[in-house]
């Protein structure tokens, strides 16, 4: 009965540590592996080439990030859906980032089925390599380097105030004080790795 | 004086019944100094007449203490919701809208049904059990320390203003909101209420529980009483950490 009890409990618990671990963990080292594409493009393809030639890969895939991204994505959209937004009448910043946390929620969960269509899917099925020149290719289109950019930012975004949500619902941070001081952590969080999301980005479309 | 001549504009949404639609009427009230929204309510029940001339019927509002440790009075005053006993008319910007809160099923005009904050306190057992067929003595004391705290949290009135500011109650989610979660940690830290932590915090994690709040923090910058709520509810997450991982791996509390 305890465990009827605690489905919802369990789900929410499963949902806020999935985000950071794995697939924080993973974010995080994707975003610095892609920032090799700033030295040069066989920087990039060494180091995706390690990544993409880790033992069993498509286990780490599968375990590391669809499946954990799948429920994260899909709970999520739950989440969103049964809150009501009302900034109209409280605008703190607080209820901005929750609210913030839903939209980047979403967008995050229709770029990544996109990128993970267009990169590895594309890949699976018509064999198309994945490499710098993949993604130079994909970047070319004005429209699809914008979609990235809001991508990228989204996907950050959610992730920095995420880890922020993370420490308070594991109850980490618990006094005021503690929850501001992670608001500026997280907050250099999310402009490190904006840099170098936005940065790749701009070296694979140069 | 030319105050006696002054008059309050009110913008006041009705609604007849619980299942009725709701419409704005409009009201002029004479202007008395020192007015809160209540004794503005009580001139329109003296005199229910309509700022277009006409009769209407006396606006209804709930009300008990008239200084604020009761709740009843609760309402969306101007956007905010706040207690109608110590809304100060001279600090109001006019017109003045009331409105009922949104959270809770309105019964008639301003009065709300608090009852889902009500039956949440019974939910996750917000008291402290001493009924026995004996006495059972005095109780343990109290750390001067945590007494000071915990008697800020004592001081919820479960006016319900919390609830209303909460995004993620509402009609879509049963979430109780933070007020039942504050009374969870009170309890908790009562040197005899703590003896049924285990059970406490097993209601608390059921459905609706601790688990739907989404750190928006409204509730703290809109609680009368200065609660800070969203310390107790990172404070009970914190608990909930160490519940689970104890009844999930075992322990003496948790069979
Ligand atoms: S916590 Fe504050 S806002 Fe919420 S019900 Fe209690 S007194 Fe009202
Ligand atoms: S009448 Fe009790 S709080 Fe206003």
């Amino acid at each position: 009965m305890a465990d009827q009890i605690n489905r919802e409990y369990t789900l929410r618990r499963l949902h806020s540590l999935l985000g950071v671990i794995p697939i924080g963990l993973f974010l995080m080292q994707h975003l610095v592996i892609n920032h090799f594409s700033t030295y040069s493009e066989e920087a990039f393809n060494t180091a995706a080439g390690i990544v993409g030639n880790l033992p069993l890969v498509i286990v780490l895939e599968f375990a590391v990030i669809y499946i954990p991204i799948l429920f994260h994505g899909i709970y999520g959209v739950y989440i969103a859906f049964v809150t009501e937004m009302n900034l109209g009448r409280y605008g703190w910043f607080r209820n901005w980032m929750f609210m913030l946390q839903r939209i980047t929620g979403i967008i995050t969960l229709i770029f990544i089925g996109w990128h993970v269509w267009e990169t590895r899917l594309a890949n699976a099925i018509y064999g198309t390599e994945v490499n710098f020149d993949m993604m130079a290719n994909i970047l070319s289109s004005p429209f699809m380097f914008w979609f990235y950019v809001v991508g990228v930012l989204a996907a950050v975004f959610h992730f920095a105030n995420g880890l922020w949500s993370f420490f308070v619902t594991w109850g980490l941070t618990i006094t005021p004080k503690s929850q501001r001081i992670m608001t500026i952590i997280v907050f250099f969080i999310f402009v490190i790795f904006s840099y170098l999301g936005l940065a790749s980005l701009v070296a694979f479309a140069s | 004086m030319a105050e006696e001549n002054k008059s309050i504009r009110f913008i006041i949404t009705r609604q007849d019944d619980p299942d009725g639609k709701p419409y704005e009427e409009e009201f002029d009230i004479p202007y008395r100094e020192n007015m809160n929204v209540i004794s503005a309510l009580m001139e329109i029940r003296r005199n229910p007449v309509n700022a277009k001339g006409e009769k209407t019927t006396p606006v209804f509002w709930e009300m008990g203490c008239l200084e604020e440790v009761c709740g009843a009075c609760s309402m969306v005053i101007n956007g905010k919701p706040q207690q109608s006993c110590t809304a100060l008319v001279d600090k109001l910007e006019q017109p003045i809208k009331l409105e009922p809160m949104t959270t809770f099923p309105v019964v008639r005009d301003l009065a709300v049904d608090r009852s889902r904050m009500f039956d949440s306190l019974k939910k996750v057992k917000a008291w402290v059990p001493i009924d026995g067929t004996y006495d059972l003595g005095p109780g343990p004391r109290m750390a001067e320390s945590r007494r000071q705290w915990a008697y800020e949290l004592s001081k919820c009135m479960t006016c319900g203003v919390c609830l209303e500011a909460c995004p993620n109650v509402n009609d879509r989610n049963d979430f109780i909101g933070p007020a039942p979660l504050s009374q969870v940690r009170l309890f908790n830290a009562h040197p005899t209420g703590e003896m049924h932590k285990a059970e406490r915090m097993d209601a608390v994690l059921g459905e609706g529980g601790l688990q739907d709040c989404g750190n928006s923090q409204n509730c703290v910058k809109v609680c009368p009483k200065g609660i800070p709520l969203t310390t107790s509810i990172a404070a009970v997450n914190r608990e909930a950490t160490i519940h689970s991982f104890k009844s999930f791996f075992g322990s003496d509390q948790h069979a």
